[in-house]
């Protein structure tokens, strides 16, 4: 759970895509293989070594616009391709917080 | 309650427009999100996990009935209908949309809200003693020099640009509830023997990856000189306070690495060429600002009135009374904390519809005025005692009765992984566990007071290191482990804690908290001994012991 503000170094360990929030409302957003962005991670293009990666974040940055602060997250891919963050930060930022909140929505 | 002049409402709806206009040239790609970044941040606007997060200033923690209303209000309209009161005296809505934002802070201006000085690296939103001005024996009101600082620093260009962000608390009595000692500045309000108002000056307190004490610079500066003085101080951090490190950059660090001698000298040097300018304070200015705080009409009232009287034999209500009500300064009134602690809930969240019933019940019992506490509560500062059954029982049915303030269910706790980008671990659920372990109240009054602080990572925006139990989450591994100390306090006799030994799993924490309780209790000396005493008497190693020997 590494705050990705301290990601120095662009080295991954598995699969990974490219993460961010959407300028407008803050929402969770993924980089597609379509330069675009998407709220659903199995939208995600996934990147499996670090040169993919630094490519996949250096046209995520360039998209200035339309998210803010892109960032490289683990994902684990199912034997039947289904994609899943890969740590409990990404786990809440998908699938939002854990606790209940005073108003359910 | 403070009035706002023409000026501080003309600087809060030009605040406003200018927002507007950064929002709409981000948004068209105008301004790229680095440009962007530093006027969100002024602006109280930070990106978070799930969402942009608004936090709005509550300056030295007085609210007005109608601003609650619009807190209420911005939670409705632009969030999800809640709303986190922080450890300094600020409200942080969770789910704002950038787009919206404009339109939210719009609405809290009609009513003199605003988010300036919550964020960036700049002087932060003065606090205060949420009992400022009602608290018996108090100096004087420190809310009037809270006013004075708040208004010499808002966008004061010296301030805006700091080395890292810089925050002042100022108490007026001999308890501090407004934690002076953990600020980069802090002020007590005294007496010289002249009669002479004036203040002890801390400074180099703060908490995060590096906790200091605040130390004593100047056992007495004079009102009149107290902007001088701040001054003189920011001047020595601006020009030496280290820029190229963030870790390094607050001036705790800076103070402790030139030592306070030396760093009061540079002080007293720079002091000394501004003492006599136009920072002076004249009394006019003073007097000016006083005028402007409204007091209540206060009724001649009986110290026990008969409906006091009569609802102490309701055990609930005494349970309540014994911990929420406190003294006022004024016979016949009393000073409530409201608990935003309920068992099993988010420590510091209230509901809008919360909001809007407390506003209600400020008008009907407290002269329609609210105060936020650094320790995530609330309070309702003049009530009259005969209203307090009455009080009680509206509480109780929005849920906001619980009579656990000061108890160990009394958890300040940051919003940890759920909410924040900074944080490694979480800590809002640590504490809805811990909460219902010690729900029950017989079991929390024979405990008497402790706190628990949490924090989801060393920022330490829970205040661990000063809790009396501190729970820090880390990650170690890609898993939640949190590390526990004891013996921190935040009060005059402000301590860091100890730690007790090795982090223990998410699921251990309440188990560790439980262990380290029931050891106080086999090891105190007589039920009035509280924690903290047994701490200090003992040490760390009792604990540990029991904590470490079956694990």
């Amino acid at each position: 759970m590494t705050s990705p503000l301290e990601q120095k170094k662009i080295k991954i360990a598995g699969p990974s895509v490219v993460t961010a929030n959407r300028t407008w409302d803050g929402i969770v957003v993924y980089r597609t293989a379509a330069k675009s962005w998407s709220a659903d991670l199995s939208e995600a293009a996934i990147v499996r070594n670090s040169d993919e990666a630094k490519a996949l974040l250096a046209e995520s940055v360039a998209d200035d616009v339309g998210a803010i602060g892109p960032y490289i997250a683990p994902v684990q891919v199912g034997a039947d391709g289904k994609v899943e963050p890969g740590n409990l930060r990404e786990q809440i930022r998908r699938t939002g917080v854990t606790i209940g909140q005073p108003v359910q929505v | 309650m403070y009035a706002y002049d023409e000026i501080d409402r003309t600087l809060v709806n030009e605040r406003v427009s200018e927002f507007r206009d950064q929002v709409k040239r981000r948004l068209s790609g105008e301004l790229t999100e680095d440009e962007f970044k530093i006027l969100r941040l002024q602006n109280g606007v930070y990106l978070q996990l799930h969402a942009y997060m608004f936090r709005v200033a509550i300056p030295y923690g007085t609210l007005a009935s109608n601003q609650l209303r619009a807190l209420a209000h911005v939670a409705r309209k632009y969030d999800r209908g809640y709303g986190h009161f922080t450890t300094r005296q600020n409200i942080q809505f969770n789910w704002i949309k950038l787009a919206e934002l404009p339109d939210a802070l719009a609405d809290l201006a009609e009513v003199g809200i605003h988010a300036m000085q919550t964020s960036g690296n700049n002087m932060r939103n003065v606090t205060s003693d949420q009992w400022a001005g009602v608290a018996p024996g108090e100096i004087e009101d420190p809310r009037i020099w809270s006013e004075l600082i708040r208004q010499h620093t808002t966008l004061h260009p010296e301030f805006s640009f700091l080395p890292r962000k810089f925050k002042i608390a100022i108490t007026a009595s001999d308890h501090d509830r407004a934690a002076i000692k953990i600020h980069d500045i802090g002020l007590k309000l005294i007496k010289n023997e002249k009669g002479e108002t004036g203040f002890e000056v801390l400074v180099g307190g703060g908490l995060g990856r590096t906790p200091f004490i605040g130390k004593t610079i100047k056992h007495f500066v004079h009102g009149r000189d107290i902007l001088s003085y701040i001054e003189a101080i920011l001047r020595v951090y601006n020009q030496y306070g280290r820029r190229d490190n963030i870790y390094k950059a607050r001036i705790k660090i800076l103070v402790h690495e030139l030592g306070i001698e030396k760093f009061s000298r540079e002080v007293e040097e720079e002091w000394q060429q501004i003492r006599n300018s136009s920072l002076q304070i004249d009394d006019e200015v003073v007097e000016d600002i006083r005028s402007r705080f409204t007091y209540p009409a206060y009724e001649k009232l009986p110290h026990m009135p008969d409906e006091l009287r009569q609802a102490a034999a309701d055990p609930d209500f005494e349970a309540w009374r014994k911990n929420s009500v406190a003294p006022h300064k004024v016979q016949g009134y009393s000073i409530v904390t409201i608990s935003l602690k309920p068992i099993g809930a988010p420590p510091g969240d209230a509901t809008a519809e919360q909001m809007d019933a407390l506003a209600d019940l400020a008008d009907k019992y407290s002269f329609g005025e609210i105060r936020v506490g650094h320790e995530q509560n609330l309070a309702l500062p003049h009530v009259a005692k005969r209203d307090l059954p009455a009080l009680w029982k509206a509480l109780d049915k929005l849920g906001l009765a619980t009579p656990n303030v000061n108890l160990i269910t009394d958890i300040i706790a940051c919003p940890g992984l759920d909410y924040c980008s900074l944080a490694n671990a979480r800590s809002i659920p640590i504490a809805q566990e811990l909460t219902r372990r010690f729900a029950n109240h017989e079991l929390a009054n024979l405990i008497g007071r402790l706190h628990i602080n949490i924090s989801g990572c060393i920022n330490a925006c829970g205040h661990h290191h000063v809790g009396h139990i501190g729970i820090l989450g880390v990650e170690k591994n890609g898993e939640e482990v949190y590390q526990i100390t004891i013996g921190g306090r935040a009060d005059e006799s402000a301590a860091l804690g100890n730690l007790i030994g090795p982090g223990v799993k998410f699921d251990e924490v309440a188990d560790v908290v439980e262990d380290i309780v029931e050891a106080y209790l086999a090891l105190r000396e007589r039920p009035e001994e509280l924690f903290m005493d047994t701490v200090k008497r003992l040490g760390v190693e009792p604990f540990k012991e029991r904590v470490y020997a079956t694990r």
